[in-house]
């Protein structure tokens, strides 16, 4: 599904190299994860991949399926089936989460040549999907993000994941700001949404996440590059013993 | 607009005042006189600095082509509402409703001019009177001296089905001058929508006289007329626990000059006055200027002030707005936002925020800003699918949200909302 070769990126505006030759490949079906210590550029993978301004790719591909990725817009990225569930999930005041919502999935159909969805379609489906989420009536009808708790923001996220049903599902530390009960409903929607046609990339710093969205490989990331790739054992192992081994290991 | 006046070594003489009863003749009169002390607007007085008196001016003001809209059905064409058509600045009684109806009077002005004693006088050219100090409007004394048709309108009860005011623009050299008078009897109610390009040049005054207890809301959309050079100038005197809604929708037109100076006199009223403009200069010429004057002479009253503007292609947007707090409006609550959202560094904001205030137990504030398009919410939008066009409408509506509010008429929003979009699909670059 998306496959990563030798990626390089610098920041565009500084002479600062974040990452220095990713090599990644998350199978069809399958939950990958990838943990790593801060500023090993996780994040800046994300972004990267989904196409924000501010970064120059300097070296490697990134294709999903048979697009290349770097060569697109970003709607023409979550068009082609691509999506991130932000850390930080953007408040749009003035945009109502419906019409936000609504307006997506119209313009990826579109950009696929699908039919358009009807108004009373797409509210049958939204609500059915809401109510998975138990996000009431009232988020729905709210501008986006605007006023929501933590938790309804990652809730939110999952919500435009499930509408959008995304082939590829780039989770950037969705379990930041969450407590038990609402990581457990993140997690809950996640799940659902596991299937033979879709693949996950779950960025996380901590183990707790896994223990929910329970991963087939985990990679851990340092210093710009995948130092370390393993079974869902590796996580427990970061949990344990933090990253310091790990770090030693590539200093050697 | 414009003004047909002459200005000779310094005199201004007023001419052609149209024939009229004793109440108007003498209104008109004192008007002429007003004019004749205050002169024409000059480009070194303190509210004319931003925006070019001449293309007000007669002498030197163009006339508006008419302007082919291609059938596109005009705003408000689908709210229910009592319609009275004036074509070139004149009434046009066939294509007018009925203008007899419940709980309200409607006369042309230049029906209630030519009687000796009419109700009009009370509120005709007075309101403008008042609105001189501190700042002059000679443009709308003017229009008080000149105006030849317009609506006198008498709510005593609460209308729920709006009034519409169309304005039609069919010839390449008509000058109108038309002002309206509304007087709002205690809790009545009144809904007024205005809408059209009116005439080739034109000036405009509506007074509007709230009672007490008295509710009265105004829609305005100017567009359409793609060469117009306007101003326009509303009037509103507020009583005891009354309210007063205005919303103005403005694109396209060269130039826009909105004033609007309202007077709160009784306790507990509310005045709120919104505009959303956009302006395209790729269109010719785009500027737009809102100058509002808001006193406060009663107490524990609520103003508000909320002006948005969208400027691409070197477009201008001016925004001089006051509060005026005198020593014995006690509790006031006032707010005043500009704001603008600048596409392109071509276009430009110019605003003067001002309070002035004397009472000391009030919450006055104000708020100016430009920005561009947020960048972390268009990527956030763009992330989802949503192009980049798309996503630049959805934004610049946002923004406009707050104005658009204002409306409290659900479906008139829808209308306002789909006429704005539709603006903006023509306008992508």
């Amino acid at each position: 599904m998306l496959k990563i070769k030798n990626l390089q990126v610098k920041l565009e505006e500084e002479d600062k190299q974040i990452l220095k030759g990713v090599d990644l490949e998350v199978p069809a079906g399958k939950v990958h994860a990838i943990m790593g210590p801060n500023g090993s550029g996780k994040s800046t993978l994300s972004y990267v991949l989904s196409g924000r301004d501010g970064y120059e790719v300097t070296g490697g591909e990134a294709m999903l399926e048979d697009e290349d990725l770097l060569e697109l817009e970003p709607e023409e990225r979550a068009a082609a089936g691509l999506f991130l569930a932000f850390q930080y999930p953007v408040e749009i005041p003035g945009v109502g989460n419906m019409t936000f919502l609504r307006t997506a999935v119209n313009a990826q159909r579109k950009a696929r040549g699908e039919e358009e969805m009807s108004a009373a379609e797409f509210l049958k489906f939204i609500r059915a999907k809401a109510k998975d989420l138990k996000i009431d009536a009232d988020m729905l009808k709210r501008p986006v993000n605007v006023g929501f708790s933590g938790g309804e923001k990652k809730r939110n996220e999952i919500l435009q994941m499930a509408m959008l049903e995304p082939k590829m599902c780039i989770l950037d530390e969705t379990d930041s700001g969450l407590d038990v009960d609402a990581m457990k409903l993140v997690s809950e929607g996640v799940n659902a949404l596991r299937d033979e046609g879709r693949a996950f990339l779950v960025i996380t710093h901590y183990q707790r996440l896994l223990d929910h969205i329970k991963p087939d490989v985990v990679h851990i990331m340092a210093r710009g590059r995948i130092v370390k790739s393993g079974g869902p054992e590796l996580a427990l192992e970061v949990e344990n013993n933090g990253y310091a081994d790990i770090l030693a290991e590539l200093d050697a | 607009m414009s003004v047909a006046v002459k200005q000779e070594s310094g005199l201004i003489s007023v001419e052609n005042r149209p024939a009229s009863g004793a109440w108007a003749a003498k209104a008109r009169e004192e008007a002429a006189a007003r004019l004749t002390k205050m002169g024409l607007p000059k480009r070194r007085d303190e509210y004319w600095k931003w925006t070019r008196p001449e293309a007000l001016l007669a002498d030197t003001a163009a006339h508006a082509a008419v302007f082919d809209y291609e059938g596109e059905a005009p705003v408000f064409d689908a709210i229910d509402r009592l319609k009275i058509v004036f074509v070139d600045g004149v009434f046009d009684a066939a294509a007018s409703d009925d203008l007899a109806g419940e709980k309200f009077e409607i006369e042309r002005l230049s029906e209630a001019a030519a009687k000796d004693i009419h109700w009009a006088s009370q509120v005709y050219g007075v309101l403008e009177a008042s609105g001189h100090n501190p700042v002059p409007r000679p443009l709308a004394a003017h229009n008080s001296a000149m105006a030849n048709d317009g609506v006198v309108i008498r709510v005593t009860g609460r209308v729920e089905r709006p009034v519409s005011l169309i304005y039609q623009h069919k010839s390449d050299s008509s000058d109108a001058v038309l002002h309206n008078v509304i007087k709002l009897e205690e809790g009545s109610k009144l809904t007024l929508l205005e809408n059209g390009t009116a005439a080739s040049r034109l000036s405009m005054v509506t007074e509007v006289d709230v009672a007490s207890k008295a509710e009265f809301h105004h829609v305005r959309a100017q567009g359409r007329d793609h060469e117009r050079q306007l101003a326009t100038h509303m009037y509103a005197r507020l009583q005891t626990e009354s309210m007063f809604k205005s919303f103005t929708m403005s694109v396209n037109g060269k130039l826009t000059r909105n004033e609007c100076v309202i007077e709160i006199l009784g306790d507990d009223a509310i005045a709120h006055i919104a505009g959303a403009a956009l302006g395209d200069g790729n269109d010719g010429v785009f500027h737009h200027d809102d100058t509002v004057f808001i006193t406060h002479d009663a107490v524990n009253c609520e103003s508000r002030q909320v002006f948005k503007k969208v400027l691409k292609n070197g477009a201008t947007g001016v925004f001089q707005g006051k509060i005026l707090v005198k020593p014995d409006a006690q509790k006031t609550d006032g707010y005043q936002k500009s704001q603008s959202l600048l596409l392109d560094d071509d276009s430009q904001f110019l605003a003067k925020p001002e309070l002035e205030i004397y009472a000391d137990d009030v919450a006055c504030s104000h708020g100016s800003t430009s920005g561009a398009i947020d960048e972390e919410a268009m990527f956030y939008l763009r992330s989802r699918g949503v192009p980049e066009k798309i996503a630049t409408d959805l934004l610049v509506l946002a923004f406009l949200a707050d104005a658009i509010d204002e409306i409290e008429n659900e479906a008139i929003v829808e209308d306002i909302v789909s006429k704005l979009e539709a603006w903006l699909e023509r306008h992508r670059s």
